[in-house]
C-alpha cells in the first residue's frame, strides 16, 4: 500500500516550525522519526495534509543534566536511550526499557517524543515517564508548558498536547529510587500483552512512594494507585506483595484485545506485580 | 516535488521526489536499486532494512524527501565495498538463504551486529535478527552464518 | 534395489569428484541473493507498463448495488477502471471441482464478481494507473454502494436449517463429503480396553510469503500473444489457465517465472485478481503489473487448516491400536479454489489419519462447507499437520490412559519396517517406510534420560517442562491420481532437456521450478553427476513455458523426485550420446570410455583422452571430419512419471522439548528434533534447512499464526503486527537426522522433503505442552496454543 498524497516541509528551527504550523493550520502534521506515523499512514485511514519534518531542529536534541533533573530532548532516539552514559547513570530504568522497544532498525530512527506523542497504551516509554515522575515539556508559538507525565496521557492515543504544540523535551528528577520494567510479549520486540514499570524507594525496610505503572492493559499507562497504596510504608515481603496484587482489582479495567479477555490482562498484571516486586526483593538481598 | 541531494552507495544523487515516496520506492523505482525489498510496507518484516547515516533503518518508514544530505548504503553498496564479503560467503556456505527475499535486509542487520563488535551468544544473535522475517529457513542457518563470521573475525589478527 | 552405484549410471569410480548426489554442494543461486542481485517479478519493468490496484469488499457478504467510477477516473494518473461485467466480456468464469471427488460442487467464480461480494477482501473493482500509488488513489475515489447481506461465517452451522446459503443455485453449503471406512469400528470400540477421545481445532492460517503474489501480464496485439511474468510454482498450469479463461490458444500464452520469493503452496492457485490482471492486459494491449500489498495478501492469499476434528481411539490392554474414528469439518470460504479445489485438504485428513500405525478398523469422515471468509486451499503439507495432530494427540491420550510411556506405545504400533508394501485402512499404499529405524535414530539424538530427569527436577521448582513426540507420514511425488484423474490439467509428469554446448558446458531446462528450496541446485548436481562434469559447468533453466519441457512445476514435494529423475535420465542419455561421438573420434568403443570432470577418459585406467571442449569444437565447427552417419546431436530429453504407486510416501518423527510458564501461559521452545526419510538425500545441506524451515512453519501454526475473524466475517489480523509469524528469537535449535529408504520407482530414489517439518511439528509441540502441563491437570488441543488458551486450560481464567 502506498501512502496517500501529502505535502512535506522542513523546519530547521522552532521559529520556522511555528510559522509553518501557523500557515498550514489543521493541515500540518509533525513528523520526527516517523516510525509510528508512517506505519499508520499506509492504512490510508486519514489524509495526512502536510508533514513538517522536525528532525533538523537542534533545540529538540540533546541529553543533559543540571544536578536536579535529567533532560532528554524530544528527538532523542530509542537507540540513544540504550547506550547514553548520562541516561545509564541517572535513569537506568530507561536503559533497561529502551531495548524492549521493537528492533534495532526501529530504535535507530524512532524518537522519545514520537513515542510519547503517539501514546500507544502498550508502549514502554509512556509508562516509564509516569513511573519516573517525569515532566513533559511542551512547546508552541505561545511558549512552553510543563505537564506531569501522569497528566499527559489522557485517553486512548490521546495526550494533553494542544493543536500546534509539540513535545520539546522531558525532565526526569534525579533520585536514588529503584526502578524496574517487565513485560509479557508474544515475541521479542512486540508490543506488550501486559507490562509493568515500577519505581520506589526503600527507607530501611519500608517502601516509600511506590509508583506501579501498568501498560498494555488500559487506554493509557495506568498508575495503579490502590496497589501502590497497599505497599506504601510497608516492608517489601510476601504479604505486602500479595496485598498489592489484590488491590490491582480496583486499579485496572482492561479492554479485550486479540491476545485475550480483560480477565487475562488482570491476571497478567498480577503476575507482573509479583515478579517486579520480587525482583526488588532479590536486589535488596543481594545488596545486603 | 521536493529536491534532494544525497549520497547513495558513495555516489552523489540529485532528484526531485514526491513527498509520499518512501525510501524503498525511491531506490527501486527512481534509482533502479532493486536489492532492497518491500515486504510489508508497514515496518514489521525487515526486508527493506538498509543503512542511513551509518545505522540500519526501515526503508519503508522513511520519506525520501527527508533525506536531503543523507548517506544511504544499500545491499548493492555494501556488497560492492566488500565490507561483508565474509558474511555473504558464510551465507552461501551455510545455505542461509532460500527464496532470498529477506536476505538483503538480513545481511544489512547482521552487518550492524558485526560492526558493533563484541561476542554475542547465539541467543543474542537471534534476538538481534528478530526484526527480520524469514519464511523459508528455520533461521538456524542464518544464525550459523552470522556466528561463523563473528568467530572468524575475532580469530583474525 | 536401485542403489546409485558408479556402475548403475556408468561412472567408473565411487569417488569421482563429480559424484555429486548426496553431497552438501553450496547452492549456486545464493551469491546473487546475498548481494541483492536477484530479479523478482516486481523488479521487472516493461515499456508502457501500467499498475493495478483493487477495491476489495469491506463486507463478508454483500450485494454490489452500484459502482460509480467517475471520481476515480478523474484522479491524476488513472487510466482505466474495470468492473466484473467489463472483464466477463472476454474472460470466462471457472468452477473448481474434481471429478474423482464424488459429489463435489462449487459455484462459478469470475475474476471480479458480477453482483455479489462473498468474502471481506474479495476484489470487486480494478483501477489501472500509471503508478501503483495513483491506482490506489483511484481506488480511494471509487464510489461503490454495497448492500450488506447476512454472512455465514461459522462452519458448524453452515449446513444447519436457517444457514445463509452462499450460492443459492447450489442448494446448500455442502461442497464435499467423504467417509472412508474399513474393518468393524463398532466392534473394535466395544472390545476396547481403553477408549480416548478429544476435540481438536487447527487454526486458520496463511502462507505469508515474504514476496507477495506478483504478476505482470503483457498482451501484444501485433502477434496476439500473452506473456505473463508470474510469481508462481506452476507456470505450465497457469499457461493453460490463462489461455482457457481468456479464450486463447495455449501456445499463444507464455508464462515466465523470475525469482520467486517463497511459495509454500500459496502460489500454485488461480487468484481472481491475477486473472483480472491478465484480462485487463488483454483488453488494453499493454503490460499491467499487480503486486499484492501485505494487507491485501492477508485477505486474498489462500488460507488453510480451518478444521474442527473430533477423534476417538480404541486400544487393547497391551496398547495395540484397535481403531480410529474421526470426524473432520472444515470451512473453505465461498468458493472452492481453482483448479486444485479446496476439498483436497479434508480429503487428505481422511487419507492420512492413523497413518504411521498398523491397525485394521478405521472410520473417518470429512465435511467441507462454504462460509463467507477468505477461500482456503492447499498450503504446505496439505492436511498432514491436521491428521498428525489428531493421530498423535490421541496416541498420547491413550498412553496416559494406559499409563504407558508414549514412546513405547508408538513402538508397539508403528508399522514394522519389513512389512512393506503395506496398504493403510483408508487405502494408501506404502512402498517402503522406516518408522522404527527413524524412531531409533531419534532416540539416539534426543537425550531422553537427561530430559526426563531435568523435567522431574524442574517440576519440584514449579517449572513445567515437557517433551512430545509425533510420528508422521508424508505424501510426495504425486501421480495423476491426485489431480489428473479428476479432470484438472495439472501435470504429474515432468521433463528435462540437457544439452552440451561447444565449450563443453551443459545446459539443462526443466519443467519443475525454483522458489528457494534449491530445485536448480539439485538439478545441477544431478546433471553434473549424470553427465560427468563439474557442477559449476551446468546451468539450469526453469520457469519458462516456452523454453522448458512441459511439466507440473514444484509442489507436493515433487521437484526432486519427479523433476530430479527426469534430469538424471536425460543427463545419462546425453552422456551416452557424448560417448558415442567420442568413440568415433577416438576410434574406441564407447563402452571403454567415460566422462569425468568434463573430460573423456579411458574407463579402465582413468586416463584422460579428450576434453569436452575439444569434442564440442569438432562437433559444432568441424562436423565435416566426423563419419557421415554419426548421430551427433548433443541434446537429450527425458520425461518421468511415477507408475507403480499413486504417491511416494515418506515418513519421519519429531520431538519437541518445551517449557510452559504456568503463570502466563507462555510456551518456550527449548529444543526440537526431527528424523525424516525422504529416500535419497541429494544435498543434505539443503534438505536440513528445508526441514527446519518446515518445522518453523509448523511452529507458526502451533503457537502464533491465526487468521482471526469477528462474528460478521471481518478479518481482524490484517497486519504483520497482528498476524504473528515466527521470528528468530523464539525459535529453538533444531536437530535433523535422516534415514534413507529410496523409492524403487526411479533410479534416483528421491522422495519429497519439503513438507515433513510442517507435517509433524504442531503435533509434537502439542504433546510437549500437554506433557508439561500433566502434573497440573491441564490439556490443550486447540491451535494455536496461545497464552489465553493455556490459561483457560489451567483454569486461571474462565
Amino acid at each position: 500500500m502506498k501512502w496517500p498524497s501529502m505535502g512535506y516541509a522542513r523546519a530547521k528551527t522552532l521559529a520556522e516550525l511555528w510559522s509553518a504550523l501557523a500557515a498550514l493550520g489543521d493541515g500540518g502534521k509533525i513528523i520526527a522519526g516517523g516510525q509510528t506515523l508512517l506505519a499508520t499512514l499506509a492504512f490510508r485511514l486519514s489524509e495526512p495534509g502536510t508533514l513538517i519534518d522536525i528532525n533538523g531542529i537542534n533545540e529538540l536534541r540533546g541529553i543533559s543534566t543540571n544536578g536536579q533533573v535529567l533532560r532528554l530532548g524530544a528527538l532523542t532516539l530509542h537507540a540513544d536511550l540504550c547506550v547514553d552514559p548520562l541516561v545509564k547513570a541517572h535513569a537506568p530504568l530507561l536503559t533497561a526499557a529502551a531495548p524492549l522497544i521493537a528492533h534495532p532498525a526501529i530504535r535507530n530512527r524512532g524518537t522519545l517524543g514520537g513515542s510519547l506523542a503517539y501514546a500507544d497504551p502498550a508502549a514502554e516509554l509512556p509508562a516509564c515517564m509516569v513511573a519516573l515522575g517525569a515532566t513533559i515539556i511542551t512547546a508552541s508559538a505561545k511558549g512552553e508548558r510543563r505537564i506531569p507525565a501522569a497528566a499527559f496521557f489522557t485517553d486512548l492515543l490521546q495526550t494533553a498536547l494542544e493543536p500546534q504544540e509539540i513535545i520539546a523535551a522531558v525532565e526526569i528528577p534525579l533520585t536514588k529510587r529503584l526502578g524496574a520494567i517487565e513485560e509479557i510479549t508474544r515475541r521479542s520486540g512486540d508490543y506488550a500483552m501486559a507490562g509493568l514499570v515500577a519505581t520506589l524507594a526503600l527507607d530501611a525496610e519500608r517502601v516509600v512512594a511506590p509508583r506501579l505503572v501498568h501498560f498494555g492493559v488500559g487506554n493509557i499507562p495506568v498508575l495503579a494507585a490502590a496497589a501502590s497504596r497497599a505497599l506504601e510504608g510497608r516492608s517489601l515481603d510476601r504479604a505486602s506483595i500479595s496485598a498489592a496484587q489484590a488491590a490491582l482489582a480496583d486499579d485496572l479495567d482492561p479492554p479485550r484485545d486479540l491476545h485475550g479477555p480483560p480477565e487475562m490482562k488482570r491476571h497478567l498484571a498480577r503476575v507482573l506485580t509479583e515478579r517486579v516486586l520480587q525482583g526488588f526483593l532479590r536486589e535488596k538481598v543481594q545488596a545486603a | 516535488m521536493i529536491p534532494i541531494t544525497l549520497t547513495v552507495n558513495g555516489e552523489k544523487v540529485m532528484r526531485h521526489v514526491e513527498p509520499r515516496r518512501h525510501l524503498i520506492d525511491f531506490l527501486r523505482l527512481d534509482l533502479g536499486l532493486t536489492g532492497s525489498h518491500a515486504g510489508c510496507e508497514h515496518g514489521v518484516c525487515g526486508a527493506c532494512t538498509l543503512r542511513v547515516n551509518g545505522k540500519i533503518m526501515r526503508g519503508c518508514l522513511i520519506l525520501a524527501a527527508s533525506l536531503d544530505g543523507a548517506d544511504v548504503v544499500t545491499i548493492e553498496g555494501i556488497s560492492e565495498s566488500g565490507e561483508v564479503a565474509d558474511l555473504q560467503a558464510a551465507f552461501v556456505a551455510r545455505n542461509a538463504a532460500q527464496c532470498g527475499f529477506c536476505t538483503p535486509g538480513m545481511v544489512m542487520t547482521a552487518a550492524e551486529l558485526l560492526a558493533e563488535g563484541g561476542s554475542p551468544t547465539r541467543g543474542e544473535i537471534r534476538d538481534y535478527l528478530s526484526g527480520n522475517y524469514c519464511r523459508c529457513t528455520g533461521y538456524q542457518a542464518i544464525v550459523d552464518a552470522v556466528e561463523d563470521t563473528l568467530r572468524s573475525r575475532s580469530a583474525a589478527p | 534395489m536401485n542403489e546409485i552405484t558408479p556402475a548403475s549410471i556408468g561412472l567408473s569410480r565411487e569417488d569421482l569428484p563429480n559424484s555429486y548426489i548426496g553431497r552438501s554442494v553450496p547452492r549456486p543461486n545464493v551469491p546473487k541473493l546475498v548481494q541483492g542481485r536477484a530479479t523478482y517479478t516486481d523488479d521487472v519493468t516493461l515499456p508502457r507498463m501500467l499498475h493495478a490496484a483493487f477495491l476489495r469488499s469491506p463486507h463478508a457478504h454483500a450485494k454490489i448495488s452500484a459502482i460509480d467510477a467517475a471520481r476515480a477516473k478523474a484522479v491524476p494518473g488513472v487510466v482505466r477502471v474495470f468492473t466484473g461485467h467489463d472483464l466477463a466480456k472476454i474472460c470466462d468464469p471457472w468452477v473448481a471441482t474434481l471429478d474423482h471427488l464424488k459429489g463435489m460442487k462449487s459455484a462459478p467464480q469470475y475474476p471480479l464478481p458480477l453482483n455479489r461480494a462473498t468474502w471481506q477482501g474479495e476484489p470487486i473493482v480494478a483501477v489501472v494507473a500509471e503508478t501503483r500509488a495513483a491506482a490506489e488513489d483511484g481506488v480511494a475515489a471509487l464510489d461503490v454502494e454495497f448492500e450488506a447481506l447476512p454472512a455465514q461465517t461459522d462452519m458448524e452451522t453452515a449446513l444447519a436449517p436457517g444457514a445463509v446459503v452462499i450460492h443459492p443455485e447450489l442448494g446448500d453449503n455442502l461442497v464435499f463429503t467423504r467417509t472412508a471406512e474399513s474393518g468393524d469400528i463398532a466392534a473394535a470400540f466395544a472390545a476396547a480396553h481403553k477408549v480416548v477421545e478429544a476435540r481438536f481445532v487447527t487454526g486458520r492460517h496463511t502462507g505469508v510469503t515474504l514476496e507477495a503474489r506478483s504478476i505482470i501480464a503483457d498482451y501484444n496485439p501485433a502477434d496476439e500473444t500473452l506473456t505473463v511474468y508470474h510469481s508462481t510454482q506452476a507456470p505450465h498450469m497457469m499457461q493453460g489457465v490463462f489461455a482457457k479463461q481468456l479464450r486463447m490458444k495455449e501456445g499463444d500464452v507464455r508464462v515466465i517465472c523470475k525469482d520467486v520469493g517463497g511459495s509454500f503452496g500459496i502460489k500454485v492457485h488461480v487468484y481472481p485478481d491475477e486473472v483480472a490482471v491478465a484480462a485487463m492486459a488483454r483488453i488494453m494491449g499493454r503490460p499491467v503489473k499487480f503486486v499484492a500489498d501485505r494487507f491485501e495478501s492477508f485477505v486474498s492469499d489462500i488460507h488453510a487448516r480451518d478444521h474442527r476434528i473430533k477423534g476417538r481411539l480404541a486400544v487393547d490392554a497391551e496398547g495395540r491400536v484397535l481403531a480410529f474414528d474421526i470426524d473432520d469439518l472444515t470451512g473453505i470460504g465461498p468458493y472452492s479454489v481453482y483448479p486444485r479445489t479446496s476439498a483436497i485438504e479434508g480429503n487428505q485428513v481422511v487419507n492420512l489419519c492413523g497413518g504411521p500405525y498398523d491397525f485394521k478398523n478405521y472410520r473417518c469422515t470429512t465435511t467441507v462447507v462454504l462460509q463467507n471468509k477468505t477461500p482456503t486451499c492447499q498450503y504446505r503439507a496439505v492436511g498432514h499437520p491436521i491428521a498428525t495432530a489428531v493421530t498423535e494427540g490421541l496416541m498420547d491420550l491413550a498412553a496416559e490412559a494406559l499409563d504407558m510411556d508414549p514412546v513405547e506405545l508408538r513402538r508397539r504400533n508403528l508399522i514394522r519396517d519389513d512389512a512393506y508394501p503395506y496398504t493403510s485402512p483408508p487405502g494408501m499404499r506404502f512402498e517402503g517406510l522406516s518408522h522404527h529405524a527413524s524412531l531409533n535414530k531419534l532416540l539416539e539424538m534426543v537425550p531422553l534420560d537427561r530430559i526426563r530427569a531435568d523435567q522431574a527436577e524442574a517440576r519440584q521448582r514449579g517449572v513445567y517442562r515437557g517433551i512430545g513426540f509425533a510420528s508422521f507420514i508424508e505424501l510426495t511425488n504425486p501421480s495423476p491420481f491426485m489431480y489428473g484423474i479428476g479432470g484438472a490439467r495439472i501435470s504429474a509428469q515432468d521433463g528435462c532437456t540437457v544439452r552440451m554446448d561447444p565449450d563443453g558446458s551443459i545446459v539443462a531446462s526443466s519443467g519443475v521450478t525454483e522458489q528457494g528450496q534449491g530445485t536448480e541446485a539439485i538439478l545441477a548436481q544431478i546433471v553434473a553427476h549424470g553427465v560427468g562434469v563439474p557442477v559449476n559447468r551446468v546451468k539450469i533453466i526453469t520457469g519458462d513455458t516456452q523454453t522448458t519441457p512441459y511439466g507440473g512445476g514444484t509442489w507436493a514435494c515433487r521437484g526432486a523426485g519427479i523433476g530430479g529423475e527426469a534430469a538424471l535420465q536425460s543427463a545419462i542419455a546425453l552422456k551416452q550420446q557424448i560417448l558415442e561421438v567420442a568413440g568415433a573420434m577416438l576410434q574406441a568403443s564407447p563402452e571403454t570410455l567415460d566422462i569425468a570432470m568434463g573430460e573423456i577418459t579411458d574407463k579402465a585406467s582413468g586416463k584422460p583422452r579428450m576434453t569436452l571442449f575439444e569434442l564440442g569444437r569438432i562437433v559444432y565447427f568441424r562436423g565435416d571430419t566426423l563419419p557421415k552417419d554419426l548421430q551427433r546431436e548433443l541434446v537429450q530429453t527425458r520425461h518421468f512419471i511415477t507408475k507403480e504407486y499413486p504417491f511416494a510416501f515418506t515418513n519421519g518423527i519429531q520431538a519437541s522439548w518445551v517449557e510452559v510458564d504456568a503463570a502466563t501461559g507462555m510456551v518456550k521452545l527449548l529444543e526440537h528434533w526431527c528424523v525424516e526419510d525422504c529416500g535419497r538425500v541429494i544435498n543434505p545441506l539443503l534438505v536440513d534447512e528445508q526441514v527446519r524451515g518446515g518445522i518453523v512453519q509448523g511452529i507458526g501454526g502451533a503457537l502464533y499464526e491465526h487468521c482471526v475473524y469477528d462474528a460478521e466475517g471481518n478479518l481482524l489480523t490484517t497486519t504483520l503486527a497482528d498476524y504473528l509469524v515466527p521470528m528468530s528469537a523464539e525459535m529453538p535449535e533444531i536437530h535433523v537426522g535422516h534415514v534413507e529408504t529410496p523409492t524403487r520407482e526411479s533410479l534416483l530414489g528421491a522422495k519429497g522433503a519439503g513438507e515433513a517439518g510442517t507435517a509433524g511439528a504442531p503435533a509434537a509441540i502439542m504433546n510437549a505442552i500437554n506433557d508439561a502441563l500433566r502434573p497440573i491437570k491441564a490439556r490443550v488441543h486447540e491451535q494455536p496454543f496461545t497464552p489465553e488458551r493455556i490459561l483457560r486450560a489451567l483454569g486461571t481464567i474462565a
